[in-house]
């Protein structure tokens, strides 16, 4: 029913500026990658140099490692926090379902920073959590390891994401037919063994969804570790800022970037694979 | 009526755990809201003497004012080109058949799944490469281009709900295609209008990642705190803070507004998509 | 025919055993303040098929899931075999439900959904196997086991339902409407699969549907709602036979409300009138269509009652003819033999036995 006019008309904008500004800069940091700096200046000499590196230097993998045991940390966090919330309000808060799902919605339109700086408020040595604990005589001194850790990282990155993990989890408990529940409970099975056997299993393409979300972008954060992390919670991300920054090396720093970029794309992938096997409906 | 069995009542012990959560959500905001009216400052506890100075300050802070300026022109800036771009390109993926087609489609959303510093730091070797000034203009091309991607997915979910047949009969009727689109299409697609706008201006008011590789001199807002948190905490930070959160808020409240006096299920569906 | 000539003579609710298995005592349910469901009292005798009918929002689907245990009675108590149903949940009960949706675990195949009534009452392994099978097999899905049971049919889904909840040998099987989304061929071959399975396993049935031809195939007795309240209860015949208000003999199958005036046992309408026991008064008589017959057709007894009738309106259905008849202002509806195109008067008569006493 649209002519060849009106298709064109909608398609060649969009075409021409994604090509223009996203697809030429995606493929300036893949070119990038696989050049060099030589003497302060960018040389267009392609190789590997920049790959070999990465794998060379332990530094690169360790820095990996700990990033995606922080990820990994988030992720498992956030589940923790956001799936036993989502199942109480799909299956247990009854007429107050509306409200509980709006104010879990708040939070998630409340900027990144502010709430990042809010635990750097509470985490500080001179922080919240240190004049309390002092108000009610548990500590004397300020304890100082709260803020600028792996742990603080954590904790900032896991209130940031509980919410992007509840949404899809909160949403495929709700499109679980509630008559599956009930033909559960009819054939024997008590509250738990409902749950194991029917409503998880049902909620996994959710809980995935929103795993990987926690997990890819904790993956590529570079500012929770500058704001509360501190030294000992380099994250990969951190590395590539620096290249990019007072270390000066693009070419290295693209290399790292492509890395993350096909981590991302293949975590992707995979959960999109096992979201299609586990969505039954 | 008689009381109801244990087995059909609300776990107590679940119940508690979902308030924790939400305390564990809420706390940081109530922290920081409340410590905006601190006289001594943010730290120690309990918070003693109220005081309104801290907001007195900030509204004395130019270089703050600015960057709020610089952010709401980059904002309204990046609603207008992602919002033209993303419908264009969310009616070429609904009607038009060209090849590329689904790749098109993973790279337009491409920014919304990729870590910012990623898109950011593209950018900005697009940017040196094509000799462009680093400038509040690159900020707006950056913010545009990458908030395509949530515009084209929210359109796009409009278009897919939309009757198709309502736009056969004003062809039917005599509308021409042009027609059509100004009375009938846009028309429906208005709440997606208005709710993909409102969620690329919070993004775009929020974004660091992107905009820490395109500044130049003038800062965004969240830059001018990310640069003031360095030299350290000054409670005129939870003020502005405080204020962002109030006008989140007040963002929320009139999208419900319009919500409420348009329709009802699948715009919710819409906000509820972060 | 007199009125206990028209009782079957073999009444299938007579000749069960007259054990009761479920007693519904003074049971009422309320959804904030709208009562749906207004001091039912029934039993169900063990191995009986008894069917709820009733328009929908009769109360009949909130019935049955206060026996599954899904809902909470507000008032009153059910009991099994003597002891308290209500007071346990639902997993507890020795009742199995088949869903109106058949309500399949969509992420378990159609042997899992057999089995998982089994696994999670802790059945040994071994013997689950051969139990789900046996299920399969008398539902004839053996040769399904491994499928998704969304990759289904209907009537397939149907029939994994039924297997599902029977395996657990429960002593009540309740069934919502499970025929309701087939179509009408489907529909007919599984009532009679239903029936003969009910017959063979001797577990009890309570079905739920708001089909009277289903009902009165299906049922040993029916209990028929309306508006959160028993109309009456009894086997098909004897509703159709003797319904005791009129809703029930409007509900089940067609009828004529005939409003008479009773004096000194003689009921008389317009230019009718015949001997009743009924006492003196305004009162309703229900007077089926295939009870009025044309003179013209054969023997006519000598106390049945006789009138001119104008033929209206002829509607032919195979082996009857449908026909309105104008009598005395009034319109009857008569169903005679197949006889070809009728028209202009002609004689008819009825047996006053025919003609029921029904309240409002």
């Amino acid at each position: 029913m649209y002519s060849r006019a009106y298709k064109t008309i909608v398609s060649l904008p969009p075409l021409v500026w994604i090509g223009m500004f996203l697809l030429l800069p995606y493929a300036l940091m893949f070119a990038h990658s696989f050049w060099l700096v030589r003497n302060g200046m960018i040389v267009h000499h392609w190789g590997l140099r920049n790959y070999a590196t990465l794998f060379q230097n332990p530094l690169y993998a360790e820095v990996l490692f700990r990033t995606m045991r922080i990820a990994a940390g988030v992720t498992l966090l956030s589940l923790l926090l956001g799936y036993p919330l989502a199942y109480y309000m799909s299956f247990h808060a009854g007429a107050r379902k509306d409200l509980l799902y709006q104010l879990v919605i708040v939070p998630l339109w409340v900027s990144y920073l502010v709430r990042g700086y809010a635990w750097k408020t509470i985490l500080g040595s001179d922080g919240v959590l240190n004049g309390f604990l002092q108000y009610i005589h548990i500590t004397k001194e300020p304890v100082s390891f709260f803020l600028y850790s792996p742990f603080a990282v954590i904790l900032m990155l896991t209130h940031i994401y509980t919410p992007f993990v509840f949404l899809p989890l909160y949403a495929s408990l709700e499109h679980i037919p509630r008559n599956l529940v009930e033909a559960s409970h009819d054939l024997g099975a008590g509250w738990r063994a409902t749950f194991l056997r029917v409503i998880l299993p049902l909620s996994l393409p959710g809980l995935l969804a929103g795993a990987t979300f926690a997990f890819v972008l904790t993956l590529g954060d570079f500012l929770a570790p500058l704001l509360v992390g501190g030294p000992s919670s380099i994250m990969i991300a951190n590395i590539v800022q620096s290249l990019f920054g007072t270390a000066y090396d693009w070419p290295l720093g693209a290399s790292i970037s492509v890395c993350i970029l096909l981590l991302t794309i293949s975590l992707l992938f995979l959960t999109e694979q096992l979201e299609k096997k586990w969505a039954y409906q | 009526m008689s009381g109801e069995p244990k087995h059909t009542r609300s776990p107590r012990l679940l119940g508690l755990y979902a308030l924790a959560v939400f305390a564990f959500l809420y706390l940081p905001i109530v922290v920081l809201v409340v410590y905006s009216f601190n006289r001594d400052g943010v730290g120690g506890f309990p918070p003693r003497h109220f005081t309104w100075n801290w907001y007195q300050q900030l509204f004395g802070d130019s270089a703050i004012w600015d960057s709020v300026a610089n952010s709401l022109m980059v904002a309204a800036g990046a609603v207008v080109l992602s919002l033209t771009l993303g419908l264009l390109a969310a009616l070429a993926l609904d009607r038009a058949t060209f090849p590329g087609k689904s790749i098109f489609r993973r790279l337009v959303l491409l920014p919304l799944i990729l870590p910012g510093i990623i898109t950011g730091l593209s950018l900005l070797m697009f940017a040196v490469y094509e000799g462009l000034q680093l400038s509040l203009l690159t900020v707006f091309l950056g913010h545009g281009t990458a908030l395509i991607s949530v515009a084209t997915t929210e359109l796009f979910a409009g278009l897919q709900k939309m009757d198709r047949s309502q736009e056969e009969a004003s062809l039917d009727l005599g509308a021409t295609p042009w027609q059509s689109f100004w009375r009938v299409t846009l028309p429906n697609l208005k709440l997606s209008l208005i709710a993909a706008g409102l969620l690329i201006f919070t993004l775009s008011m929020d974004e660091i990642a992107v905009t820490f590789f395109l500044i130049g001199r003038d800062n965004t807002l969240p830059l001018e705190i990310w640069a003031r948190l360095r030299r350290g905490i000054t409670p005129e930070i939870n003020a502005v803070s405080t204020l962002i959160f109030g006008v989140s808020v007040i963002l929320i409240l009139i999208w419900y507004q319009i919500r409420a006096r348009s329709m009802g299920k699948e715009a919710q569906e819409l906000l509820e998509r972060p | 025919m007199t009125p206990d000539d028209s009782r079957p003579e073999h009444d299938p609710a007579a000749s069960i055993s007259k054990e009761t298995l479920l007693e519904i005592r003074q049971v009422s349910k309320c959804f904030g303040s709208r009562e749906v469901l207004k001091g039912i009292s029934l039993e169900i005798a063990a191995g009986e098929f008894l069917t709820l009918l009733g328009e929908s929002g009769s109360g009949k689907t909130t019935l049955l899931r206060l026996i599954a245990g899904f809902e909470q009675p507000s008032s009153g108590e059910i009991r099994m075999a003597g002891e308290r149903l209500d007071t346990l949940p639902p997993y507890k009960r020795r009742v199995n439900t088949v869903f109106q949706n058949y309500a399949l675990f969509p992420h378990l195949s159609v042997r899992e959904n057999v089995s998982y009534g089994l696994q999670v009452s802790g059945v040994a392994k071994t013997e689950i196997s051969g139990r789900a099978s046996d299920a399969l097999r008398m539902v004839k899905m053996e040769e399904y086991a491994a499928s998704r049971t969304t990759k289904l049919s209907g009537g397939q889904q149907q029939r994994v339902a039924l297997a599902r909840a029977l395996v657990n040998r429960p002593k009540l099987l309740l069934l919502d409407e499970p025929l309701s989304a087939l179509d009408a061929n489907l529909r007919k071959q599984m009532q009679v699969e239903l029936k003969t399975l009910q017959r063979e396993l001797g577990i009890t049935f309570l079905f739920v549907t708001h089909d009277q031809e289903e009902a009165m195939a299906l049922s040993d007795r029916i209990a028929l709602l309306k508006d959160g309240a028993l109309e009456q209860v009894g086997s098909p015949r004897e509703i159709y036979a003797h319904p005791a208000t009129s809703y029930a003999a409007q509900f089940i199958g067609q009828t004529n409300l005939v409003r008479t005036d009773v004096r000194g046992g003689i009921a008389r309408c317009g230019s009718l009138q015949w001997g009743t026991t009924s006492s003196d008064g305004n009162v309703l008589f229900s007077l089926r269509p295939e009870a009025i017959h044309r003179v013209a057709d054969g023997r006519v007894p000598t106390d049945a009652v006789r009138f001119h009738g104008l033929i209206r309106q002829q509607i032919f259905s195979g082996s009857s003819e449908q026909l309105e008849l104008e009598v005395s202002g009034a319109l009857l509806k008569a169903r005679v033999p197949a006889q070809g195109p009728l028209a202009g008067a002609h004689e008819f008569w009825f047996s006053p036995s025919d003609a029921v006493a029904v309240l409002e």
